[in-house]
């Protein structure tokens, strides 16, 4: 194996130690990815943008600040690859929206920032469902992303791009968001490690808002410990979020080294028994997870059923609010002061502008959502639908506290089914949202949740998901770092080749 | 029974500022529909003395310092602009000939 495919096989976090020590630089383990990148991605397509020249000098910058003897994180010189939803000053961002086309944002996003200050080189923008709408990335305007382990099947949504790059390893590292399972589904489907923070954990300010009570970055790795480092870069406070929680991070990195003994004695996991019942989880899916449940038992945890009966209308009430806040959101597209304008051939007044600005622009997904939230806020219908919604969100985050009262954790297959293949749910928009219906809960609720590679079905990866307790994300990292610590080698190692 | 017509589609396109073909409303006509039936499940929860919840983290009138800070250039913030002109976003005329 040569030296750049050696660096493609690394995790993140021996890529920082290797490159703190001088082992090696952030050039050469850029250019090992920009390879890489270069080799697969015209198969996968996980990339909207390849940052090439910009990622190798803000790589050599970061070595130059390390030769100089400045004090920079565990990951300095790690490249990362950062969903198309967060703005990238002077970097294309688009949402995977042709509304979004050619824009260049005039600032970075704090997540963006964030990695920069910590010494992190951007190495470009990664596809996604449009405006993060949906979970195959069918939806983006610029073509899916495929699925590493069979490039015939979907890598999930929205965040397919973060996912099937570092699935594929086109990057050591990925940034997702995560407003029903954007993160999760995908890190499921890839077999990855995609971790949802505690919402108001990590900043909004910058990311693109689909529904903002919602929405929430975290990160798409290999390996449980090198989320967890990943976390800490872009987690805490920003003043240019309202809505981002004033504490300190939760010790994620240490709970992840923890865990990674292999011992759980003393934690107890509930298993949400309204889950269980649901029908529509593929057998291959439910005998992973409960083979992984077994495993935790094995581990030293304490395996107990709950209940959380208002579970089964967490979808539901998900695919009214979220459509409502972004009809609301996405009125911001009007085609004057950034993106795209159609139609303005100077007979038109501006209404007729951007109506055909706007119908120009967005996808189908977009659309439907658009108008589905229009309809659930009027007059009329506010009450019987987006109203009761955010009751029946009340009452999930009370079946979250209570649980919370008799376990540590909670414990859920990631996503009903295995990657599906292409064209498989588009005709049907329930049947996509379906790959939502474990996930939404904790989005709803706004605990965080991470899910982890548990095993194979039909030779496709299946995802354990672990929700935690508002702020205590760490919890999630140690239980998912036990359960990968089982595994040898780890799944997330095991993608096969892409052959392009 | 159908929860959403033909019509009120156009309406929502309408009031949403898309100017959605034809065929595309025979297509989300059938679609809303079918989600609404779907998500109109959130009736069946007897929640008549349970409170909204708006948002995950109730937080009221955040403040940061009122301190000043550089913003954006006017350049910068007209650089993704459609079109500009005298240091303004240029758009359309406001009003239509039978306004």
């Amino acid at each position: 194996m040569s030296e750049r495919q050696r660096a493609t096989h690394r995790t993140a976090a021996e890529l920082g130690a290797a490159i703190a020590t001088g082992e090696t630089t952030s050039a050469e383990v850029t250019r090992a990815y920009l390879d890489r990148i270069g080799a697969v991605d015209g198969a996968v397509h996980a990339f909207l943008h390849v940052a090439g020249d910009a990622a190798v000098a803000q790589a050599e910058e970061v070595d130059r600040r390390i030769a100089a003897g400045e004090k920079l994180g565990p990951l300095a010189g790690v490249p990362v690859a950062v969903k198309d939803i967060l703005t990238t000053k002077g970097m294309p961002t688009t949402a995977a929206s042709k509304i979004l086309s050619g824009w260049l944002p005039p600032y970075d996003a704090t997540v963006v920032l964030r990695l920069r200050d910590a010494g992190l080189v951007v190495l470009g923008k990664t596809n996604m469902d449009e405006f993060a709408m949906g979970s195959s990335t069918e939806y983006s305007a610029y073509g899916p992303t495929r699925n590493p382990w069979d490039l015939g099947r979907i890598p999930g949504g929205s965040g397919g791009g973060s996912a099937a790059a570092v699935a594929a390893r086109e990057a050591p590292l990925a940034i997702g968001t995560d407003t029903g399972g954007s993160i999760r589904q995908p890190g499921a489907v890839t077999g990855t490690v995609g971790a949802k923070p505690t919402y108001g954990g990590v900043s909004r300010y910058g990311l693109i808002a689909f529904s903002s009570s919602l929405d929430q970055a975290g990160p798409v790795t290999r390996t449980v410990l090198d989320a967890a480092l990943l976390h800490e870069v872009i987690g805490g406070h920003d003043p240019c979020d309202s809505t981002s929680i004033d504490a300190p991070v939760p010790a994620v990195a240490e709970a992840a080294r923890r865990g990674a003994s292999g011992d759980l004695t003393g934690v107890k996991v509930g298993v949400v028994r309204e889950f269980a019942a649901a029908e529509g989880a593929e057998p291959g899916v439910v005998a992973a997870f409960d083979a992984a449940v077994a495993t935790l038992t094995k581990l030293g945890a304490e395996v107990v059923e709950v209940s959380c009966p208002h579970f089964e209308y967490a979808l539901p009430a998900y695919y009214l609010i979220a459509p409502s806040e972004c009809s609301s959101n996405l009125a911001r597209f009007d085609g004057v002061r950034y993106g795209l304008r159609s139609g303005d051939d100077g007979t038109r007044a501006l209404e007729e502008v951007m109506s055909l600005t706007r119908e120009a622009g967005f996808g189908p997904e977009v659309k439907r959502r658009i108008m589905l939230g229009t309809y659930a806020l009027s007059a009329g219908y506010y009450d019987a639908y987006y109203g009761q919604a955010q009751k029946v969100r009340t009452l999930v985050t009370r079946d979250f506290t209570a649980a919370f009262e008799q376990v540590d954790v909670l414990a859920a297959p990631t996503t009903p089914f295995v990657a599906f293949p292409f064209g498989s749910r588009t005709a049907d928009p329930t049947a996509m949202y379906l790959a939502d219906l474990y996930t939404i809960p904790s989005n709803l609720y706004g605990g965080p949740a991470i899910s982890v590679p548990c095993g194979l079905s039909e030779g496709l990866p299946v995802g354990l998901q672990i929700m935690a307790p508002t702020m205590a994300d760490d919890r999630m990292y140690r239980v998912a770092a036990a359960l990968e610590s089982t595994q040898e080698p780890r799944l997330a190692d095991q993608t096969p080749e892409v052959t392009a | 029974m159908a929860a959403i017509s033909r019509e009120e589609v156009a309406h929502l396109a309408r009031l949403a500022r898309l100017a959605v073909t034809e065929d595309e409303l025979d297509t989300f006509a059938g679609q809303l529909d079918q989600i609404l039936h779907s998500v109109a499940r959130v009736g069946e929860v007897a929640a008549d003395d349970i409170p909204p919840t708006s948002h995950a983290v109730p937080l009221t009138n955040v403040m940061r310092p009122d301190e000043p800070r550089p913003g954006l250039s006017r350049e910068a913030a007209l650089a993704g602009a459609p079109a500009a002109e005298d240091h303004r976003f240029r758009v359309p005329r406001i009003l239509s000939e039978e306004g």
